[in-house]
């Protein structure tokens, strides 16, 4: 199968660009790209190089950002500098859209580890899109709770709507689609979420009046669309009726 | 007959013994129906604001620094006390827990010492922590004080999963509110005690609920699993003694404090005391996350909070009580079932994390757990092979099973399969892959069953193991007259 081929160069060679040419992969063909799309949502752990992510491209934090990265690194102990990978890396491909290589080269120059530290935690996690991506990242969950409540229509209506299959981006590169594990709003289900914003309690309609609103530069509100606040049964909540909060200093203990 | 009646109560009050079913001395309680007064949570639906101001006017960092004075070991035992048992799925006592933080001669220890939350929510029907970090984010700041005095701690670290952008941006607001305040950071609350507590957001792996794959992952590493011992407790967080505990555990820490372990106890059934946070999705009129007594019966729960099955309660198939990794219970169990954790785990079940999932007669069951199986190969780590293969192939046979191309002794093959998975790998996930396909076989196999002969009737011949059809063939890599089977 394609997506399990022989990867153990590709990062390797991507790490010291300078010296080890020699050994470079060729780039990626165009056979690849079709077997690769056979199954795009799983995560290939596999770094090629390509006209916008390769080892020679400059990445560098802003100033603001840098600014950023040392706040957060000054969270963890001083010795353990490396526990800022994560968030760096959230910081980077924020400023940049995607995870590139570069980003992740200067990463780990950053917090003093070899670069394959940080291919490790970037193949790992899900989160760190390691190819460009549209603006909107369109995030449609279809783990139970939201399927026994309608998440099949909601990735047609997606679908119908970008007119792309999931892991893929829509060629104006404003949406990417992608069909994700429980994103933990279950009761709010089905629900997606765009970019870090959650739009909940959705149906085919409601899906496509959002991403028209996204399409249009008008973007809605987040949220559940039904109508309801937040988490509360929607025909009115059954607790927690009173007007003013319950004053806990009321029922404090004396002894204290 | 009035005689007769007079006569055998004669006979109970004679009885000297410790009674345990008699009636009159433990008449049967009714869980559930828990005054407002008594709810932890009060800001659950956004009706009183987030913000310092208005937290402190539910009481919120009410005489936290007496409490604070009181020392670890008083707040230990009030914590023992109220019988608070871990709610982020395992139901470990929490006092129990915390102590193991402070051994005879900890002192002797010196350095840093972390409290880990664990607000890394994924499992599928689990919204809780999030609730309670977008909306009561003081009473989680205020708890991981508290909880770390009780350890001796230093610092708290919050791990929320990356997906929660907004509610790791209120929390983070929370912490400033509260550092501004004084409440946490150096002299926190004025008591001498020093207290930080940071974010650390993932990045999207439910492995990283699992404590030590948590600690992995904010020491800057893949999340996978570390081998116990040694435990946190001893070698945690950055080397050092740490102890991981749910978001809920933490937030409900200072109300039970405040109001003294012996009300929490007051709820629920012994040892399942207390309130709990139930999210009940699925196929109910009004999904919701409702505060309620422990103990509570599943059916009062759905009819009182959710607006009743949808379709009526006779229209129910099954309810998974505990989030995706418990076994789902069949709709006959599920009349009279209490929600505690010795109560499910009685009927075969769980209480998990709460997290109530419905399904109603019209749900496909089979294509249901199929997408728990497929969570979990996508959620495995790969660090063990028994759940790195399993969860795969569990997945694969299943996707088979939905479509019906199998055989009924492949039923038994996947139950065989279940149990090599289980108990095989370093953490917990390799059970709760196993655990809901071991619930479809056990409550639902004639499902399964009706699946394969109707799909047998569809093809209008035998199908053997794998779904293949006699006439099926590989041909260069190729199924040739054959309905490709989902995943071969």
């Amino acid at each position: 199968m394609s997506l399990f081929r022989p990867v153990t160069h590709a990062l390797r060679v991507a790490r010291t660009p300078k010296t080890f040419t020699a050994y470079r992969l060729p780039a990626m063909k165009k056979q690849d790209l079709i077997n690769y799309g056979q199954k795009r949502t799983s995560i290939v752990s596999v770094h090629r190089d390509t006209k916008e992510d390769n080892p020679e491209i400059p990445f560098e934090f802003t100033a603001e950002n840098m600014e950023r990265a040392k706040e957060i690194i000054a969270k963890y102990p001083s010795q353990y500098k490396k526990a800022a990978t994560m968030p760096l890396l959230d910081l980077g491909q924020r400023q940049l859209g995607f995870t590139s290589i570069s980003l992740m080269n200067y990463v780990a120059k950053l917090v003093d580890i070899p670069p394959m530290r940080v291919y490790e935690v970037a193949t790992f996690y899900t989160m760190y899109m390691r190819h460009p991506m549209g603006k909107f990242n369109i995030q449609c969950c279809t783990t139970t709770p939201c399927q026994l409540r309608g998440s099949d229509d909601i990735m047609k209506a997606i679908e119908d709507f970008t007119k792309v299959h999931p892991g893929d981006t829509t060629a104006d590169k404003l949406f990417t689609f992608q069909e994700v594990e429980c994103l933990g709003a279950c009761a709010n289900g089905p629900m997606m979420a765009i970019n870090d914003d959650f739009y909940e309690d959705l149906t085919y309609d409601s899906t496509i009046a959002i991403l028209e609103g996204f399409k249009s530069g008008n973007i809605p509100k987040p949220g559940p669309v039904s109508g309801r606040k937040t988490i509360e049964p929607i025909e009115g909540q059954t607790t927690l009726l009173g007007k003013e909060p319950t004053d806990m200093r009321k029922f404090t203990r004396s002894d204290l | 007959m009035i005689r007769s009646n007079i006569k055998s109560s004669r006979i109970l009050l004679k009885r000297g013994l410790a009674t345990v079913a008699d009636p009159a001395v433990n008449p049967p309680r009714h869980y559930g129906g828990l005054s407002d007064q008594d709810r932890i949570f009060q800001n659950l639906y956004e009706n009183y604001g987030s913000d310092l101001k208005s937290s402190m006017r539910m009481g919120d960092w009410y005489k936290t620094k007496e409490i604070i004075l009181k020392g670890d070991k008083w707040i230990i035992d009030e914590m023992k006390k109220s019988g608070l048992r871990g709610r982020g799925g395992a139901g470990f006592p929490s006092g129990l827990k915390w102590s193991f933080m402070n051994p005879p001669g900890w002192e002797k220890n010196e350095g840093p010492r972390y409290l880990v939350i664990n607000a890394d929510e994924g499992e599928p029907g689990t919204c809780k922590d999030r609730e309670i970090m977008r909306k009561d984010p003081h009473k989680l700041v205020e708890g991981c004080l508290l909880a770390g005095r009780a350890m001796n701690a230093t610092a708290a670290y919050i791990y929320i999963r990356g997906e929660f952008y907004n509610e790791a941006v209120t929390l983070q607001t929370a912490i400033n509110e509260a550092y501004k305040a004084g409440l946490i950071g150096k002299n926190a609350c004025n008591s001498g005690y020093d207290f930080d507590i940071y974010i650390h957001r993932g990045a999207g792996a439910y492995v990283c609920g699992e404590e030590t794959a948590l600690i992995e992952s904010i020491e800057g590493k893949a999340g996978k699993p570390r081998l116990k011992p040694p435990f946190p407790a001893g070698i945690g967080l950055f080397g050092r003694p740490s102890t991981v505990t749910n978001v809920e555990t933490v937030a409900v820490a200072p109300t039970i404090l405040r109001r003294g372990g012996d009300w929490f106890a007051s709820f629920g059934r012994p040892r399942n005391s207390g309130t709990k946070l139930f999210g009940i999705s699925g196929h109910v009129n009004h999904p919701c996350v409702v505060e309620e007594e422990m103990s509570i019966p599943l059916k009062e729960l759905i009819e009182k909070h959710c607006g009743g099955v949808i379709g009526g309660w006779d229209n129910l198939l099954g309810v998974v009580p505990g989030g995706s990794s418990v076994p789902i219970l069949p709709q006959s169990t599920c009349t009279d079932v209490l929600m505690d954790f010795d109560a499910l785990k009685d009927v075969g079940s769980g209480l998990g994390t709460a997290a109530v999932i419905v399904m109603n007669k019209q749900t496909d069951v089979v294509r249901a757990i199929q997408r728990f199986s497929a969570f979990y190969k996508h959620e495995s780590c790969g660090q063990c092979t028994p759940c790195r293969e399993g969860t795969t192939w569990l997945d694969r046979m299943m996707r088979r099973f939905v479509k019906g191309q199998g055989t009924e002794r492949e039923i038994d093959m996947i139950w065989e399969l279940t149990k090599e998975i289980e108990q095989h790998t370093i953490c917990a996930l390799g059970d709760a892959a196993a655990w809901p396909v071991q619930g479809l076989i056990r409550q639902f196999r004639p499902e399964i069953v009706k699946k394969f002969q109707q799909y047998e009737e569809k093809m209008g011949e035998t199908v053997s193991y794998g779904g293949w059809v006699p006439k099926g063939d590989v041909k260069e890599g190729k199924v040739i007259n054959n309905p490709v089977p989902e995943s071969h």
